[in-house]
C-alpha cells in the first residue's frame, strides 16, 4: 500500500478511536466536566498529563530544533521534565488537598479576593492561548503534508475533531481520548526512533544508540562534531549560547511547566494526595520514553540529512539524483534549494541559503521552475554566511526544523507504515494538548468567571453549558490564530511558559509554603509577573527589539526567570507592609499541608 | 483535624528536610552538571558522551524520573509515621 492510503487509514482509525472514546466517555455533571470526577487511576492520570503535556512542539518540532542547535537544546530537554519535580514535590499534593478545580479558583479561594480570581483568569487564558495558537498551526501542517489539503483547511478539519470531543466529552472525554493519545504518539515515535538507531548504529535504543561507535571507528558524536566543523557550523557538542542565557531559559521552562494550568489541572483528577504524588512520577516516565529518545532521533537525523544532502564524497548530490522526499517537502515550502554555483549540485554547509529572514524562500504564487526542475523562489540572491576559510562552499538548502520529525523516517528510508504512523503520532499529539488547553480556558470562563465572579446563581446545567459554549468560542479563535500564526510553533509554545512561570508558578508556591502570603502581596506579584514578561517578550519578539539590548544577554524565552524572581520579591515585600491573611485562611494553608481529609475537601 | 498541632508541625519539619534534599540533587544534576559545568565535565567520556553532554541531554531525565519515586515513597513513610495517610 502506498504512504498516502496508509496515512488515511492510520490518521482515519485514530480519529474514530478518540471519537468513539469520546462518546463513551460524555460528561454529564460539571465534576465530571472538569475534573472527570475525581476518580481517575494514577496510571490513566500520568498517560494523559504525558498526552497532555506533549504537544506539537515536543513532537514534531523539539528534535529538530536540537538536531539543528546541539547542546544549546539541553535547555529544553532539562526543562520540559524537570519541571515535574518541582510539581511533584512542590504543588500537586497541596493542590489536590486544596481540592478547587482551576488554578484561577485556588487563587480566589487563597487569596480570598475576587481580584487575584481574576487576575489568575487572565493569567490562565493568556497562558493557553499563547500555546495552544502553536497547536493549531502544528496540526495544519501535518494534515497539509499527509491528507494534502491546504494549511487552512487542515487547521478547520483539527478544529473539527477537538470540538467534538471537548465540548461534548470535557474533562472526562478528554482524559480517556488522551491515554488513547498517549498510546498512539509513543508508538509513533520510538517506533522510528529504534529503526533510525538500528540502522545507523546497530543499536536499537537511541538513547543508548548515540553514545555508538560507529563502522568508521569513531564516536556519532565526533562523527557529527567533525561532519559540523567540516561545513562551517559550530560543533554539535558544545554550546553557542551564553551560561546565564541558558541557565534562565531551563529556569524558565522548569517552573513554567509546573506552573502550566491546563497540566496542573490534571492532579485534580485523581482521588487522593497520594496519588497526586504518584501519578506525577508516572506521567514524567511517559515522558521520559519520549524526551530520552528526542537527543538520539536528532543526532542520527542530522548525520543522514548532511550525508543525503553532501553525497557519500561530501561535495553534493545532483538534483536529479536527489530522493522523492526532498521534493515533497519543496513543494511544501519548507525546504528550498538555491544553485548558488550553477553545477546543478545541492550542497549543504553553514549560512543562509536564500537573501532574507533565516534564509527562509518565498515562493511566488504558480509554480515557477529551474532549469534541473526545483522550485524558483522570489528571493534567490543573496551572499551572507559564505567563510571560505571555513567550509568548502556556500550553503544551497534551506531545511525548515520543524519537518525533522516528519522527514525523518523518510530520510532513512523507513517502511511506508512507519511513516504513516509518525502522522498520526504527529497528529494525536498536537489533539491531545489543544484538547486540553481549551478544556482549562472554558473551565477558567464558565466556573471562575461566570458561576464564581458575575453570577453565582447559575446552577450546574448552566454552567456546564456556559463552559461548553465558552469552549466553542476558544475553539474558534485556536483556529484563528492557527491559520493566522504569530510565528512559529516551538517559539510561541516557549513563550506560554515564560508567562506561566513568572505568573502562576510563584503565586501558587507562595500560597502553599508562606501562610503570612496575602491578597495585596499576590496580586501585585502576579501582575508584575505578567507584565512585566509579557512585556518583555512583546518588546523583542513582535515590537522590533534588537538582540543587542536584551537584558542581562537573556533571550525573550529566558525572561520568565527574571520574571519569576521580580514576582517573588515584590510579593513577598508588599505582604509584609500589609496586614496577614484571616487567621481562617493560615488554618486552612496548615491544613493543606497534612494529606488526611482531601476527600472532604473536594465534595463540594 | 485528626492530629496534634505539634505532630503537624513534625510532620510538615520533616516533609520540607525531604523536599529540599530532593530538590538539592535536582538542582546538581540538572543546573549543575548540565549547565554550570558542563565544560569540566565534557573532558569525561562516558559511553561514547561526552559527560556534560549526556547529563544535558539524558542523564538529568532518568536522575528526575528516579528522584519523584524515591520521594513518593519517602512521603509515604512518612504519612505512616504521623498516621496522615488517607
Amino acid at each position: 500500500m502506498s504512504v498516502d492510503m496508509l496515512s488515511y487509514l492510520f490518521i482515519g482509525g485514530s480519529f474514530l478511536l478518540y471519537i468513539g472514546i469520546a462518546v463513551w466517555a460524555r460528561a454529564g455533571s460539571t465534576k465530571e466536566f472538569y475534573v472527570a470526577g475525581g476518580g481517575v487511576h494514577p496510571i490513566a492520570n500520568g498517560m494523559a498529563t504525558a498526552a497532555d503535556w506533549m504537544s506539537a512542539a515536543s513532537f514534531i518540532s523539539l528534535a529538530g530544533l536540537i538536531s539543528f542547535v546541539g547542546r544549546d537544546g539541553s535547555a529544553y530537554l532539562m526543562g520540559w521534565t524537570g519541571g515535574y519535580v518541582l510539581l511533584a514535590m512542590l504543588l500537586a499534593p497541596y493542590l489536590r488537598k486544596f481540592g478547587k478545580f482551576t488554578v484561577p479558583d485556588f487563587v480566589g479561594d487563597r487569596y480570598e479576593s475576587s481580584t487575584a480570581r481574576i487576575i489568575g483568569v487572565v493569567c490562565t487564558i493568556v497562558i493557553s492561548f499563547t500555546y495552544v495558537a502553536g497547536q493549531m498551526r502544528g496540526v495544519g501542517i501535518v494534515f497539509s503534508r499527509y491528507l494534502h489539503v491546504d494549511i487552512n483547511t487542515g487547521v478547520i478539519l483539527g478544529m473539527a475533531i477537538v470540538f467534538f470531543y471537548a465540548v461534548l466529552g470535557g474533562m472526562k472525554g478528554i482524559t480517556y481520548t488522551q491515554v488513547a493519545q498517549y498510546c498512539v504518539l509513543i508508538l509513533a515515535f520510538t517506533v522510528p526512533s529504534f529503526f533510525l538507531s538500528a540502522q545507523v548504529t546497530g543499536h536499537i535504543l537511541p538513547q543508548i544508540g548515540l553514545g555508538a561507535t560507529l563502522e568508521t571507528g569513531q564516536s556519532v558524536l565526533a562523527t557529527l562534531d567533525q561532519l559540523s566543523l567540516d561545513l562551517g557550523f559550530a560543533q554539535y557538542t558544545a554550546g553557542k549560547k551564553s551560561t546565564f542565557d541558558i541557565f534562565c531559559l531551563t529556569v524558565a521552562l522548569m517552573c513554567g511547566t509546573a506552573g502550566l494550568p491546563h497540566v496542573i489541572v490534571r492532579f485534580f483528577t485523581v482521588p487522593r494526595v497520594k496519588d497526586a504524588r504518584t501519578s506525577a512520577g508516572y506521567a514524567l516516565i511517559f515522558i521520559a520514553l519520549l524526551y530520552t529518545a528526542i537527543p538520539g532521533v536528532a543526532g542520527f537525523g542530522r548525520v543522514n540529512l548532511i550525508q543525503t544532502l553532501n553525497g557519500p564524497d561530501n561535495a553534493g548530490t545532483e538534483y536529479a539524483e536527489i530522493p522523492s522526499w526532498f521534493k515533497n517537502w519543496e513543494n511544501a515550502g519548507l525546504l528550498g534549494w538555491n544553485d548558488r554555483n550553477g553545477d546543478g549540485k545541492i550542497q549543504y554547509a553553514a549560512g543562509a541559503a536564500f537573501d532574507g529572514k533565516k534564509g527562509k524562500p518565498s515562493y511566488a504564487e504558480g509554480d515557477e521552475r529551474g532549469e534541473f526542475g526545483q522550485r524558483l523562489a522570489t528571493n534567490a540572491k543573496t551572499d551572507a554566511g559564505f567563510d571560505a576559510a571555513k567550509q568548502p562552499f556556500a550553503n544551497e538548502v534551506y531545511v525548515d526544523r520543524d519537518i525533522m520529525v516528519l522527514a525523518n523516517p523518510e530520510i532513512a528510508q523507513l517502511p511506508a507504515w512507519v511513516i504513516a504512523l509518525v502522522a498520526a503520532g504527529a497528529v494525536a499529539a498536537a489533539l491531545s494538548t489543544a484538547a486540553g488547553l481549551l478544556l482549562v480556558i472554558s473551565t477558567a470562563i464558565a466556573h471562575d468567571l461566570m458561576k464564581k465572579t458575575i453570577n453565582p446563581n447559575i446552577n450546574d446545567k448552566q454552567e456546564l453549558m456556559y463552559a461548553r459554549l465558552a469552549a466553542v468560542v476558544a475553539i474558534c479563535i485556536a483556529g484563528y490564530f492557527g491559520i493566522n500564526p504569530p510565528g512559529f510553533v516551538a517559539q510561541v509554545v516557549a513563550l506560554a511558559f515564560g508567562i506561566a512561570s513568572a505568573s502562576v508558578f510563584p503565586t501558587l508556591m507562595l500560597g502553599i509554603f508562606y501562610k503570612r502570603m496575602n491578597t495585596q502581596g499576590a496580586i501585585a506579584g502576579m501582575l508584575v509577573g505578567l507584565i512585566s514578561t509579557v512585556g518583555y517578550m512583546w518588546y523583542f519578539v513582535f515590537g522590533g527589539g534588537n538582540s543587542a539590548d536584551y537584558f542581562m544577554g537573556v533571550s525573550p524565552g529566558g525572561f520568565g526567570a527574571i520574571g519569576m524572581v521580580l514576582h517573588f520579591i515584590v510579593a513577598i515585600v508588599v505582604a509584609s507592609m500589609t496586614p496577614p491573611p484571616s487567621e481562617e485562611m493560615q488554618r486552612i494553608v496548615e491544613d493543606l499541608r497534612i494529606p488526611r481529609g482531601a476527600g472532604e475537601a473536594h465534595a463540594h | 483535624m485528626s492530629i496534634s498541632s505539634e505532630s503537624a508541625k513534625a510532620y510538615w519539619g520533616e516533609n520540607l528536610r525531604i523536599i529540599m534534599t530532593y530538590l538539592a540533587i535536582w538542582f546538581v544534576v540538572s543546573y549543575g552538571a548540565g549547565i554550570l559545568f558542563v565544560e569540566q565535565l565534557d573532558a569525561i567520556s562516558f559511553f561514547g558522551f561526552p559527560l556534560g553532554f549526556w547529563f544535558g541531554q539524558q542523564g538529568s531525565i532518568f536522575v528526575f524520573v528516579v528522584l519523584i519515586w524515591a520521594y513518593v515513597a519517602s512521603m509515604n513513610k512518612l504519612d505512616e509515621k504521623y498516621d496522615v495517610q488517607e
